[in-house]
């Protein structure tokens, strides 16, 4: 018991440091960490919120949205989060099952997504089409489809489903588009793969560093070389069996103790403050296009036909189905 | 050997207890945080009987090839004396010191599809090589842990005292039976805490095994934790096989105690050593291409690392020098908390009957899982304090604690010499405590804790611990900052920041390690 007390001195010693700035109402919002990096939305954002809210916003940061969803299973009704930001529709099913959430009664708001949207505790703030990028200098001739890759000498590095969401995306993404074939595309895969990643981190930095000839990533990454580097040699691959969707999710926690300062986050997360800073900072497209439109670079990246995305349920459905054809067929 | 029928001091006795608590609470306790929250433990499928098999057989392959590996470059450092040989020394450790995914893009720099063994394989027209799979794993193993293992048998050599040395020469040995007969009995006394050892790092890797592993073939027991917790939200699974981890930790420690044997060198006067027995041509000859392969082989990745990144220094951005800052506070205070936990408990691991169970206590901070010391951690602060307001302090713990098992490896060993050396004629002069401290184990242990404390400032400078679980934007380490940097894309500027990471982790090293060390 010694150990509490200890922990209850630190406690309180940091929680007097903090007092003088506890007179505003907090909102605490839980979100995967690279959204509030310094490179990322959360430090813009905070500051926007905060001109208006009179409020405090707090980010916490867990992992990535697969750690968000586990912490936020496991504090479940005593969590302090008001918002969970940063979840998306492979991992929505699971947190919608576990009750804390509460609808998001913004149904009659305008999205640009290239889906319908109709989810009632679920808001999308951004998204993505997952693709392969590749180096124009280094790929002359890049694949147009996974069988197509399957059959060329290039060489890929994908990321581990098990411990990365790109990694659980691709393996939804060859489900989605191939059903009972996916096991058999894998197999074909296996020759081009040089190695399978635990992030999407450490897969780009293998592709950057020439390990690889493609990399599973987005078909947004080439406007990061383009905006932020004046490099305009990387590209996505355009598949014909259609891309599918990574589609960023935010929602309020049923057991709030800041129902209102929470919606109006929800509110703000759609507006053109919160929404045009989404391309440059998480390199996505933002959910509600802002009034400025997408920045120059956006213009040039592929716009792939057919979007892929199961329901919530449906993806949840065939997971674990998807990922034991994965670990058979990379595993001989 | 020498009898050591004193009791062990109080104080020390004390001491080694909360330091043994306090690692308790950060690895079974944890661990049980975990199974209580999950309502028991979970039962295992196949894949984690393959993920286990996968495990030993790559844990043990790299730490056999660490430990025989090391002798040689070991005997050859130990024997030869050139200029610069204190600065090469220290420069070897530097691959343990770095963080994986650091170590990991030098070593495809010089091992991977463009890297230079390939580019040179190619230009003379043979066959390009792949690193992807187990002998990758092994490879990047190897030289993260051949820097350790070569440290502590260096250390082993500087311990036979001068005068085995003078009376093996006086009495004609050869160099086989100076191995025989000075050189075996020390590494009979260090090689099997030094394989356990790196055995249990390889057991929880999960980086390497997964980038370099080339895919599902190369789970590890750490992989299939991650899986549990994140992908089917089993805490179950996940704390059964976090339990066979450390089951795994404390057979390989009780193994290790077995055939561990005393070398029984006794003490010498610490006379400047001098290897008549090596004064030949051929082992100058075989000595020099030694040296030369370690060299080459450990430090061209990081002459790569440096290379990629140096150009990028200039320009960090702001962030990241106040994350150095961050984290070299946090390296400091992990170091000070360490070396007064290690040095209690090697103390009293010393004594003739060392408290039941403390050695395996001190090696089981290496097989836990740094996902269930997080969430274990988590579950258990949570009722009292936001474990968020606590990101640093809980990483400053966990890092003394990670830390702890190398510490003492390095300090047991001595330890054990200086109470066989001197243990008696201390304890007939009833020197005691602080008297005893002051003047006769501080100063003979003075170097090995020097290295230990370099260690540990290093090793929890270049750690990302538990703080990707805990941070929020004002509490980033540096080795926190570099994932972001590579998550922003800023592939670049991570590359600058992974050379400040491994220049302040070296500074801090040479600084505890230089200023300890007398004529090692």
């Amino acid at each position: 018991m010694t150990r509490h007390f200890l922990l209850a001195g630190l406690a309180f010693g940091l929680s007097a440091l903090g007092a003088a700035a506890q007179d505003r109402p907090v909102l605490t919002v839980y979100t995967y960490d690279s959204f509030v990096s310094d490179w990322g939305p959360g430090p813009q954002i905070e500051a926007a919120f905060e001109e208006t809210c009179n409020c405090d916003l707090r980010f916490e940061a867990a992992g990535d949205g697969a750690a968000l969803l586990s912490r936020i299973l496991l504090e479940g009704e005593g969590s302090e989060a008001d918002i969970v930001l940063g979840l998306d529709t492979n991992l929505t099913a699971q947190a919608a099952q576990s009750g804390l959430f509460a609808p998001h009664g913004h149904d009659d708001v305008a999205l640009d997504l290239p889906i319908e949207w109709n989810d009632p505790i679920f808001l999308p703030y951004d998204w993505g089409w997952f693709a392969f990028v590749f180096d124009r200098n280094r790929v002359a001739q890049p694949p147009v489809s996974f069988e197509d890759l399957a059959r060329s000498d290039l060489k890929i590095v994908i990321q581990d489903p098990r411990s990365s969401t790109p990694g659980l995306g691709l393996l939804l993404w060859v489900k989605a588009a191939y059903g009972e074939r996916a096991g058999e595309i894998w197999q074909a895969l296996a020759d081009n793969i040089v190695t399978v990643t635990p992030g999407w981190s450490e897969a780009y930095g293998l592709f950057l560093e020439g390990e690889a000839d493609m990399v599973l990533s987005y078909t947004t990454s080439p406007a990061y070389h383009l905006i932020a580097e004046g490099d305009d040699s990387k590209a996505a691959a355009p598949f014909e069996e259609g891309h599918y969707m990574q589609v960023e999710v935010a929602a309020r926690l049923a057991r709030t103790d800041q129902p209102e300062l929470a919606d109006a986050f929800l509110d703000f997360m759609l507006s053109d403050a919160f929404q045009s800073v989404i391309p440059e900072t998480n390199w996505m497209y933002p959910a509600r296009r802002p009034e400025s439109g997408l920045p120059e670079g956006f213009s040039t990246l592929i716009q792939p036909a057919r979007s892929l995305l199961p329901s919530p349920d449906e993806a949840a459905a065939i997971r674990d189905e998807a990922l034991a054809e994965w670990q058979a067929a990379l595993s001989r | 050997m020498a009898s050591r029928a004193q009791p062990i001091e109080p104080w020390i006795r004390a001491a080694a207890s909360i330091a043994a608590a306090l690692v308790a609470i950060l690895t079974l306790g944890t661990l049980a945080a975990v199974a209580r929250r999950a309502e028991g433990l979970g039962g295992l499928g196949s894949a984690d009987w393959a993920a286990l098999r996968f495990t030993i057989m790559q844990a043990g392959l790299s730490a056999a090839l660490s430990v025989a590996l090391a002798v040689p470059v070991a005997r050859a450092l130990a024997r030869r004396r050139f200029p610069l040989r204190r600065l090469l020394i220290t420069a070897l450790g530097a691959p343990f010191i770095l963080p994986v995914i650091v170590a990991v893009l030098g070593i495809l720099a010089v091992f991977g599809r463009s890297g230079i063994v390939n580019d040179i394989l190619a230009s003379v027209g043979l066959q390009r090589i792949s690193i992807y799979g187990l002998w990758g794993v092994v490879l990047a193993n190897v030289f993260f842990n051949l820097p350790f293992a070569v440290r502590l048998f260096l250390q082993g050599w500087a311990e036979i005292p001068a005068e085995r040395f003078r009376l093996a020469a006086s009495l004609g040995f050869s160099p086989r039976d100076v191995a025989r007969h000075l050189e075996w009995p020390m590494l009979r006394s260090r090689a099997p805490g030094a394989f356990a050892t790196i055995f249990l790092i390889c057991l929880t890797s999960f980086a390497i095994a997964l980038t370099l592993g080339g895919g599902p073939r190369a789970t590890t027991i750490e992989l299939a934790i991650y899986q549990a917790f994140r992908f089917d939200f089993d805490l179950g699974r996940a704390a059964t096989l976090a339990a066979l981890q450390l089951a795994l930790c404390a057979l390989t420690a009780l193994a290790a105690a077995r055939f561990t044997l005393p070398s029984g060198h006794g003490a010498g006067l610490d006379r400047t050593v001098w290897r008549w027995d090596a004064d030949r041509w051929l082992s100058r000859i075989t000595d020099g291409l030694v040296i030369v392969a370690a060299v080459a082989f450990l430090l061209t990745p990081l002459g790569a690392v440096i290379a990629r990144g140096l150009p990028a220094l200039g320009d960090l951005p702001a962030p990241v020098w106040k994350a150095a800052g961050r984290s070299l506070a946090v390296a400091l205070i992990s170091t000070g908390l360490t070396v007064a936990m290690a040095l209690p408990m090697a103390l009293a691991l010393a004594a003739r009957r060392p408290p039941r169970g403390l050695e395996t206590i001190g090696m089981l901070p290496l097989a836990t899982s740094s996902l269930v010391i997080g969430t274990g951690l988590f579950l258990m602060l949570r009722p009292v304090v936001s474990p968020s307001d606590l990101a640093l302090p809980v990483t400053v713990a966990v890092n003394a604690v990670m830390a702890l098992p190398f510490c003492l490896r390095v300090l047991v060993p001595p330890a054990r010499e200086l109470a066989g050396g001197f243990g008696r004629l201390a304890d007939s002069l009833d020197m005691r405590g602080w008297a005893r401290l002051q003047h006769l184990t501080l100063p003979r242990l003075r170097a090995p804790l020097g290295f230990a404390a370099g260690l540990t400032a290093a090793l929890s400078m270049g750690d990302l611990g538990v703080i990707a679980l805990f941070a929020d934007q004002d509490s980033a380490t540096l080795p926190l900052q570099l994932y972001r940097l590579m998550g922003a894309y800023r592939m670049d500027q991570a590359a600058g920041a992974a050379v400040l990471l491994l220049a302040l982790s070296f500074a801090l090293f040479c600084l505890f390690d230089r200023g300890a060390r007398g004529h090692a």
